[in-house]
């Protein structure tokens, strides 16, 4: 109740009949930034990861690239839980006491799994030998960090750079199914809430995962271009079609996926089926039809789609890209927007609706959430200045 | 065993250790008590101020007359305080300021009164928005504390 002062003041924001405990949407545009940061990161390292399974080779300037997007997000990905709390005092305790028995508070053990056993080594082991060089070339401080981030280790023998390959290739096979988990696990949170007519779907991990990889891709797709054009480097066009195409194929799936899930739902026109069409045709129209589906799935198919049977010349292609990176981007933000926030606009009794408004400014605020967009980007920069892609040592299968 | 393995081993070690630590000093006190829970919580939120007052033993004592035209009439089961606000100010310091005397529009009653196909007829009566009296105000024709008088 704490967003309207009493019953009186939020009465005015209901429609038809609605539990007391229905009235203030809980899970507010925070919870939205935090299935769609989580998705990013698993598909950012989803791409990362066929790049060096399947190893191909036209993806290879977005390997390191995406390693390091994926981390950048991770870091933030529990901010927008944690703000949402409002409890800056004590949210850590959030964290010291956990949990076996929730589904919610698994999050922490399958978040710090994937930051330090999976995104965190392989990084690492990726850069051990660079780093090792690099606290040779500096001097004073910036030598102390390389120093510590090898964790003293100055070792650069072949032999030893060879281990670093091998453990590394060990975690990203370990590593997919752990991405798999990550945003599977996000998709379980919602699929598995059996009240929730629009939500409680086994599809749901699957699509949740799906959908990552779409967003995932077009991030590094975006970010890709970004990079090259502040360092006014030439997009490499081969590589930049190789994403298009994997985002193409995947978005087919996702979009397969998402279809089926609606189709099974008006087939079976279960007793939810009157509310949910009133939900999607009136409060969801705009973001669900315009958004999600024409912004962030329809548009982005036609365009790749016909780019696969007829190239047109590279500076409009790239142009393209670009914005079909930032639609899509777009879409998956308002699929998460409509299964967070259309979930909760609804009476579980079928018979009535609350409303929802994000706020400006203030705590699980519009402009919170935005932060916790920006943010990774900025550790990004950050990350890009301290272990720059562009100045790592070749890889040492070449060496030889 | 590969000195990597080795070292990223002291450093997982190093971090359990650490958590163990913070486990252990940072655990709020009344932890656990009742179930996976700060116990002092329950506390907390119960000397929270009440808003919504109780309204047989308070706006009864010193509105007699509306509160009984009131409980013989349809509106019976709802409360005084969702058409005029919280009274928990107004009880301790009754004026005029601190309560709300809503402003009839048609818009007010109809909150509760619209028509939607989704709100079953035997729960609430309805009627429709704008055909229904058009352009009128309803307290000209129902009383708000008693409709049918
Ligand atoms: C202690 C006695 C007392 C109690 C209890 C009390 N009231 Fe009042 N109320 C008054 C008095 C006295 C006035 C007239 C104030 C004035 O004219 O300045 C008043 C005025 C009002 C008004 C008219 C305000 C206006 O702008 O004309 C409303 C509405 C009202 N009360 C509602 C309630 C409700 C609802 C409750 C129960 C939550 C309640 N009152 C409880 C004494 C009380
Ligand atoms: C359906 C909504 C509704 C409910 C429920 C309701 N009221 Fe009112 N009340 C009104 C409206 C509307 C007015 C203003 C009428 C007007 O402007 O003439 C009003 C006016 C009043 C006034 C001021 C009368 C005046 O002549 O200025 C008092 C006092 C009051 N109500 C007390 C109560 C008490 C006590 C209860 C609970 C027993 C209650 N009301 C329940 C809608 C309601
Ligand atoms: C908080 C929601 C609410 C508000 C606001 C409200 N009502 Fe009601 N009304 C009810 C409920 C509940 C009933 C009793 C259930 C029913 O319809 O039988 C009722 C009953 C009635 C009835 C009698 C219906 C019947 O034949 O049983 C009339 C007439 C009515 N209200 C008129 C009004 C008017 C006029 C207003 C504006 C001053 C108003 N209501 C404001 C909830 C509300
Ligand atoms: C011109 C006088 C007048 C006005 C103004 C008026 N009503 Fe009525 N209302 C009536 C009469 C007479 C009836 C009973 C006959 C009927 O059902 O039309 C009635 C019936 C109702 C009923 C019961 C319907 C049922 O199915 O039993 C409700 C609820 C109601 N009115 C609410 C309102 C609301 C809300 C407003 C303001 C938007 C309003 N009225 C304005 C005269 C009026």
């Amino acid at each position: 109740m704490e967003k309207f002062e009493s019953l009186y003041h939020a009465l005015a924001n209901l429609d038809g009949y609605i539990f007391p405990n229905e009235i203030v949407l809980n899970w507010d545009v925070l919870i939205v930034m935090y299935p769609y940061i989580t998705g990013l990161v698993a598909g950012a390292f989803i791409l990362a990861s066929l790049n060096r399974v399947f190893n191909i080779e036209a993806l290879k300037p977005t390997y390191v690239i995406s390693l390091l997007t994926a981390l950048s997000f991770m870091l933030v990905a529990t901010m927008p839980l944690i703000t949402h709390l409002g409890q800056p005092f004590r949210f850590y305790e959030m964290l010291i006491t956990p949990h076996l028995t929730s589904a919610m508070a698994i999050f922490g053990f399958v978040y710090l799994w994937y930051l330090m056993v999976v995104l965190l080594l392989e990084i690492w082991f990726d850069y051990r030998y660079d780093m090792v060089i690099w606290s040779k070339e500096k001097k004073g401080f910036m030598r102390f960090i390389y120093k510590a981030l090898t964790l003293w280790i100055s070792d650069t023998s072949v032999a030893s750079r060879k281990t670093d390959d091998k453990l590394g290739y060990f975690i990203t096979v370990v590593g997919i199914p752990s991405a798999f988990l990550l945003h599977g696990y996000v998709g379980f949170i919602f699929g598995s809430i059996k009240a929730n007519p629009w939500w409680s779907t086994v599809m749901m991990p699957v699509i949740f995962l799906f959908s990552a990889m779409v967003s995932g891709i077009a991030l590094v797709m975006f970010i890709y271009m970004m990079i090259n054009f502040i360092r006014k480097q030439k997009n490499d066009i081969l590589c930049l079609d190789t994403i298009a195409k994997f985002l193409f194929y995947i978005l087919i799936v996702d979009f397969a996926l998402e279809s089926l899930d609606q189709i099974h739902r008006i087939y079976e026109a279960d007793e939810s089926f009157d509310i949910l069409k009133i939900l999607v045709r009136g409060k969801l129209f705009f973001t669900f039809f315009i958004m999600q589906i024409g912004v962030g799935t329809l548009f982005p198919l036609a365009t790749i789609g016909f780019f696969q049977f007829y190239k047109p010349k590279e500076h409009i292609r790239k142009i393209m890209y670009l914005i079909v990176s930032i639609c899509v981007l777009v879409g998956i933000f308002y699929m998460r927007w409509n299964v967070v926030i259309g979930g909760q606009l609804f009476s579980k009794s079928f018979l009535g609706f609350t409303s929802y408004k994000a706020d400006l400014a203030g705590g699980g605020s519009a402009l919170l959430a935005l932060l916790w967009f920006i943010v990774p980007f900025l550790i990004l920069a950050f990350l890009l200045w301290l272990l720059p892609p562009w100045k790592k040592a070749p890889h040492v299968e070449h060496i030889e | 065993m590969p000195i990597q393995v080795k070292r990223l081993l002291m450093v997982f070690g190093l971090f359990i250790a650490i958590m163990a630590v913070l486990i252990y000093f940072l655990t709020p006190e009344s932890w656990g008590e009742f179930g996976h829970y700060r116990g002092l919580a329950l506390k907390e939120i119960a000397d929270k101020e009440v808003k919504h007052v109780d309204v047989n033993e308070t706006c009864a004592m010193c509105h007699d007359s509306i509160s009984a035209t009131f409980a013989s009439g349809e509106h019976k089961s709802i409360n005084c305080q969702n058409c005029h606000n919280v009274g928990y100010k107004h009880v301790e310091d009754p004026t005029k300021e601190n309560i709300v005397k809503p402003e009839v529009t048609r818009d007010f009653c109809l909150r509760c009164h619209a028509k939607n196909p989704a709100r079953p007829e035997n729960y609430i009566k309805q009627v429709d928005a704008i055909e229904h009296n058009k352009d009128k105000v309803c307290i000209n024709c129902h009383n708000p504390h008693k409709p049918w008088e």
